[in-house]
């Protein structure tokens, strides 16, 4: 027991005094919950409309002003001509044209169906996709509002409900979502970097003749990433409820719980970068391959569900997959236990496979 | 004839210290010759040679090399830095034709200069070899091939010996030496004194100043008639030592062989032998003076004998088995046999000096003795107990301190001493006081709460000291401890070492410095995986060439050739 | 300025990149693993979606309805009694909505009094997913009921790629990534490998000069990474199927201005901080991360906050993206390519003026 805590404590001074260490430390979890949290939405707000306007009859007029006050659009930029609509859309100008001509107020007045072109920009076909259900809307609305006869004839055919999130908050999911972001990055380079630098530094010999024993060794090499884990998933708990307003409706225990096997399970993936490295710039680059896939197939940057079959079955090794749906469902959905668990115990698996190797690999290594 | 560098009234002060690293210097190298270059850990011997290739820039005084400025006639200039500058992923002719471009050498002249240079450094056979997979005395060999490749009129090598074997230490100052004929001028920088002895001039640093300038036989003849040879003295060789250097009289003293050297502060004073319990049958001789004796002598003197260290250090009871065994250990790696057989039985109280040519099987061995290796084939134990089974409590009983400066760099020296009493298993009420009378005992006060990696390197090698004992084990392995290390502090280490085997602590030391096998009870030289000869400083003196009275360096050579004539014989 | 000797280092570069497997790692397998996650992995498009659906009522029109939700390409339906009976479904994420058909749906119809409405409910958790739900179901429904013709309808033509495949705006932006840290993380590492290592003080006693010594850095690893763009680009195009309308030519001419660019970041990174760990770690924040983030390649940049817009014009990636997700999917728009490559020269221009300014030939 004494030679873990004098080793535990060795491991957090290394880990707060390496100028290094702290770099990874401090600078990523501060940086993330600045600008990921504001810049990684998938909404699309402010995009540029052109309008090609040929007819200019009532009709169009009235489109073009609910358009304009659309408060997802952000500039209108009047086309004049079809050379102009493509120079546009070709220099990103506008994400989305608009194409009104002179049979749209005929059609309008004649009370015959109307159509109005819009011209997107297939580059970015997430957003344009997105920017043509927003135009779609308004072109419904001002439909119904020039014929009211064509309105459906007594409220609305459907209802939604958002449910968990009702007005679709972006950052509700980004937030909670950045926990298993900054979680792994940095256990898994903590992580990382704890063999490889003793190897490098050549204290690692030293370790080794020591009476200390290989589990007490790795337990001391797990303590930095656990408590900068839990640091971090606190820092993130606490500024996603009071910063951002997003609520809480999980129990803090099951948060706890699951935030700790969650880590247990970065800490063996990255005890085996470790101890497979023999330098840190090893020990970095390893650490860097295995969280670039493991964050993008986490469900964070596409959900799970839109990838291959093959692919899905793949990411059921993805220890961020699986915690990612706990910290959606216990800050949103209040889920209950059972699913935590659910969700828990590929991780517990995860972490048992992990260290067992590392610690396997650590013994034949030590040569 | 001119000068080929001359440096006058040079300073030179770094940001983050508050001394200057140069203070005031002056210095010439001239054509022809060999200038050395020594001084004490940090005295400004790389600051002054990187100052004459032009990378460092001098604060005030004024540099010319080869008549201009420092970097104006880099194309003349050959440098070796202390970690010899070479591509480890390069192979060796890779280096050799990068420096050889670099340097502007003829294309007609390179196919000469290269079968020239890969002759004189016998590095023939490696040309494909990566740099990085040579061992150390071809690195330093290449390193200085590269160097030479376009023949400079200066050559300026830093600390090229450090870590490297007697055996290839020779042939690097003889390949220098073979090439001063040309008028080649060579600024040798070097931490072995009797590498400077024979230089033609020596120029001696410390703190910054020079101390002393000219040829080395002035410095020795400033002890002349102040040495003393002592035989015949009743007990231990090191007892005598540790006493005689407690003495006010005595300014200095070395082993050498059954013999115990003193330098004296005044010529004619020697201490009150009676009082060192030299017995009666003690004869004193004078002996000649040398360069060492001048240098320690200029510095201040060496340290007192008694080890404030071992003064109250666990007595380590009586045993009757081995306290370190080797028995027929091996090491394959693949193919390749890294030691071969390897039987060595130390005795409690007994230093064993395991020396080899580099990549000679030394450090497998050592490896495998402290259970950092586990044997092919044979057996290692300590205390009678083999590192198969339990190895942990047998981990316990041993102290460890390795060339590399194995502490934590990003820890204080108190968080250093506490993580090492912690992982040793110190009761935690004893902890405390273990920590500080440590602390009093290497003089670490002013440094406690400072990053170990900022420590000047004799004191990071007394902390490494301190950390390696911190548990009182009864057997220390010191794997070439002291590479790199100024005559200084090296005597303060040893004082340290025969204070804690007079005690009973049993030692397994590996060195390049042959000054310090003297020190060893018994020696192991291992060549080719080989143990080709074991037995004490003398029997292998004898050994060698049946006069005890040579060198331990010499012995030591004569070993090795004589093992390489054996192998010829037995081909052939 | 000495030919012979930038030839010697050059070579000695390539040897040295041949020999290292983290060189080579991050050359040919990142890219490899990125083509891969954004060609197969980061999908947005929806494709088969479970969704409950709560059957209230047994009339004809109630079946009908359901029986377009069941034949819906855009869903997997499972059938339920209950919202309750989901609802933990839904908390579990193994279904991202629940449609209600409720009770008195059918009896409505047939009766044309007040239309009661069926219930959409979206799994809010995931606001992307949750609208694009939203929107289908309405679409199924809308295609069912045959309202009279709306008023006003919308033709949408989305250009360039009709199929709206979002691995056309991925792959090119996972190409520019790779771009990125074989220009700037590289060479961030290899200089500060020679400092690290101690062989740059040997260097720099011989007679080459700072000019040469960064030429032979810059060169190989321009080489090298449009070496590994080439193979992500006949990946993109023979793997993933992603077109390029363009010329080869404007897509190395786009290349090789962001190049002086991440190359030029790159060395003043290694020539700043001397140390292959510290250099990894900022090239990771100040490169790979505003690439991936701040680029707009997946993240809309009108969509920002203000503050992180204006951030984003000194990102370089940002003038790489449009061009490059152009030169594949769109065609040479040179009157788009131009302004942002010189752009892309300026930010070289600055880096390069910068290294100058803290490299010297000294260890002082």
């Amino acid at each position: 027991m004494q030679r873990i805590r004098a080793m535990i404590i060795k491991e957090l001074l290394a880990t707060v005094r390496d100028p290094r260490a702290r770099l990874t430390l401090i600078l990523p979890p501060l940086l993330q919950l600045v600008v990921f949290a504001l810049a990684t939405t998938l909404e699309v707000k402010n995009f540029d409309v052109g309008v090609l306007d040929t007819s200019g009859g009532a009709a169009s007029v009235a489109f073009e002003e609910r358009l304009s006050g659309s408060r997802n659009v952000g500039r209108v930029v009047r086309l004049h001509s079809a050379d102009e609509l493509r120079a546009a859309i070709d220099l990103q100008t506008v994400l989305a044209a608009v194409v009104i001509d002179q049979r749209f107020d005929r059609d309008v007045a004649a009370a015959r169906p109307a159509r109005i072109g819009v011209v997107l920009d297939g580059r970015r076909s997430n957003a344009a996709q997105i920017v043509a259900g927003y135009l779609g809307a308004i072109a419904a609305s001002v439909g119904a509002e020039l014929r009211p006869d064509t309105a459906p004839q007594a409220g609305p055919a459907s209802v939604l409900r958002n449910w968990f999130n009702p007005n679709l908050e972006y950052v509700w999911f980004t937030l909670p979502s950045l926990i298993v972001i900054i979680c792994s990055v940095s256990a898994l380079s903590v992580t990382a970097q704890s063999v490889a630098r003793e190897r490098e530094l050549g204290t690692f010999e030293q370790l080794l003749v020591s009476p200390l024993r290989t589990h007490e060794i790795l337990i001391g090499k797990m303590v930095p990433p656990m408590l900068s884990g839990l640091f971090n998933g606190t820092l993130y708990l606490v500024a996603a409820a009071t910063v951002y307003g997003v609520p809480f409706t999980g129990s803090l225990l099951l948060f706890y719980t699951s935030l700790v096997v969650y880590l247990l399970s970065l800490i063996g993936v990255g005890m085996l970068v470790s101890t497979l490295s023999r330098t840190q710039q090893q020990a970095f680059l390893g650490a860097f391959l295995v969280t670039v896939p493991a964050t993008l197939l986490s469900g964070y940057a596409g959900p799970v569900d839109n990838m291959p079959a093959w692919l899905q079955t793949i990411s059921l090794a993805d220890p961020c997959r699986h915690y990612l749906v706990i910290v959606l469902g216990l800050f949103l959905k209040a889920m209950p236990a059972r699913e935590v668990w659910l969700n828990t115990y590929p991780m517990v698996i995860i972490a048992a496979v992990t260290l067992s190797a590392a610690f396997w690999l650590f013994k034949a290594k030590k040569e | 004839m001119t000068d080929a560098a001359s440096v006058s009234d040079v300073s030179k002060r770094f940001a983050k210290s508050p001394q200057a690293a140069l203070d005031h210097v002056s210095l010439t190298v001239r054509p022809g010759e060999i200038t050395g270059l020594v001084g004490p850990d940090g005295a400004g011997k790389t600051t002054l040679i990187r100052i004459l290739t032009g990378l460092l820039h001098p604060d005030s005084g004024t540099v010319a090399v080869l008549g201009a400025a420092p970097g104006a006639r880099s194309v003349d200039i050959g440098y070796m830095p202390q970690r010899f500058g070479l591509y480890e992923d390069l192979s060796v002719q890779q280096n050799l034709s990068l420096y050889a471009e670099l340097r502007g050498l003829n294309r007609a002249e390179r196919a000469a200069a290269f079968a020239h240079l890969l002759e004189f450094t016998d590095l023939k056979r490696f040309q494909t070899r990566l740099a990085g997979d040579l061992s150390g005395g071809m690195k330093q060999k290449l390193g200085l091939a590269c160097a030479l490749v376009k023949t400079p009129r200066l050559l300026l090598l830093d600390e090229p010996s450090v870590g490297v074997d007697p055996v290839s230490r020779r042939e690097l100052w003889a390949m220098v030496q073979g090439l001063l004929g040309s008028g080649i001028a060579v600024l040798w920088a070097t931490a072995y004194l009797d590498e400077a002895e024979r230089c033609a001039r020596v120029f001696l640093l410390s703190e910054g100043k020079i101390v002393f300038a000219g040829p080395p036989a002035e410095l020795a003849k400033s002890c002349e008639g102040r040495i003393i040879r002592l035989t015949g003295f009743a007990g231990s060789r090191r007892d005598l030592l540790v006493r005689a250097l407690d003495q006010p009289e005595v300014a200095d003293g070395t082993i050498q062989g059954d013999a115990v050297r003193l330098l004296l502060r005044k010529a004619g004073v020697p201490p009150d032998f009676a009082k060192i319990g030299a017995g009666t049958a003690l004869r004193s001789e004078p002996a000649e003076a040398r360069f060492e004796d001048g240098f320690i002598d200029l510095l201040g003197g060496g340290p007192p004998g008694t080890s404030a260290l071992a003064q109250d250090y666990a007595k380590v009871p009586a045993q009757t088995g081995p306290a370190i065994l080797a028995a027929h250990l091996t090491k394959r790696f693949g193919s390749f046999t890294a030691a071969d057989d390897i039987n060595l039985d130390i005795r409690r109280g007994e230093i064993m000096g395991l020396l080899g040519p580099n990549g000679a099987g030394k450090s497998t061995t050592f490896k495998m003795m402290c259970g950092l290796l586990t044997p092919s084939s044979g057996t290692s134990a300590v205390g009678g107990h083999s590192f198969a089974g339990g190895a942990a409590a047998v981990r316990a009983r041993l102290g460890y301190m390795a060339q590399k400066f194995s502490l934590y760099g990003d820890l204080s020296v108190a968080q250093n001493l506490a993580f090492f009493a912690g992982i040793y298993g110190i009761r935690r009420d004893r902890q405390q006081a273990r920590i500080d009378a440590l602390v009093h005992i290497f003089a670490l006060e002013r440094y406690l709460a400072d990053n170990a990696a900022t420590l000047p390197l004799g004191y990071k090698q007394r902390l490494a000291l301190a950390c390696a004992v911190i548990h009182e084990p009864p057997v220390l392995f010191l794997d070439e401890a002291t590479s790199g290390v100024d005559p200084i502090n090296r005597r303060e280490f040893w004082c340290h070492i025969m204070g804690l085997v007079a005690r009973g602590v049993t030692v397994l030391v590996t060195t390049h410095f042959m000054d310090e096998a003297e020190y060893c009870d018994r020696i192991a030289l291992i060549y080719r995986a080989r143990q080709i000869a074991t037995g004490t400083p003398d029997e292998l003196k004898r050994l060698a060439s049946g006069d005890a009275d040579m060198t331990m360096e010499d012995a030591f050579i004569a070993l090795i050739a004589k093992a390489d004539a054996a192998r010829e014989a037995k081909a052939a | 300025m000495n030919l012979r000797r930038i030839v010697a280092l050059i070579e000695k570069e390539g040897v040295q990149i041949l020999r290292d497997p983290s060189t080579l790692l991050i050359a040919f397998v990142l890219p490899l693993i990125l083509l891969f996650l954004f060609g197969y992995g980061v999908s947005l498009d929806t494709g088969h979606t479970r969704i409950g659906l709560v059957l209230e009522s047994s009339s004809a029109p109630a079946l009908g309805l359901a029986q377009s939700f069941e034949n819906s390409a855009w869903f997997d339906v499972q059938l339920a009694r209950s919202v309750a009976e989901l609802r933990p479904e839904l908390v579990a994420g193994r279904i991202r909505g629940i449609v209600v058909i409720p009770l008195d749906f059918g009896e409505t119809e047939a009766r044309a009094v007040r239309a009661s409405p069926i219930e959409i409910i979206v799994d809010g958790s995931q606001p992307n997913t949750a609208s694009f739900v939203a929107a289908y179901a309405e679409g199924v429904r809308a295609a069912w009921a045959q309202p009279r013709p709306p008023a006003v309808t919308l033709d949408a033509r989305f250009t360039f790629n009709p199929e709206l495949r979002s691995r056309f705006f991925l792959v090119p932006g996972a190409i520019a990534i790779v771009m990125t840290m074989i220009g700037t993380l590289l060479t961030a590492l290899v200089i500060a490998r020679e400092w690290e290592r101690g062989t740059i003080e040997a260097l720099f006693a011989t007679p080459v000069t700072m000019g040469e010594f960064l030429i032979s850095k810059l060169v190989p690893y321009f080489l090298l990474a449009l070496g590994s763009m080439a193979m992500c680009t006949v990946l993109a195009v023979t793997v993933f199927g992603v077109p390029l309308r363009g010329s080869a030519w404007a897509l190395l001419a786009i290349a090789a201005t962001f190049l002086t660019s991440a190359l030029g970041q790159g060395l003043f990174i290694s020539a700043a901080v001397k140390n292959q760990f510290v250099a990894s770690q900022i090239a990771l924040l100040t490169a790979f991360l505003p690439a991936m983030l701040l680029s707009g390649f997946i993240f809309e940049i009108g969509s920002m906050p203000r503050a992180l817009q204006y951030l984003t014009r000194i990102v370089p990636a940002r003038y790489l993206i449009p061009s490059l997700q152009t030169v594949f999917v769109a065609g040479d728009i040179w009157r788009l390519f131009l302004p942002n490559m010189l752009a892309l020269l300026g930010f070289g221009a600055v880096f390069a003026a910068l290294t100058l300014r803290v490299t010297r030939k000294s260890l002082d």
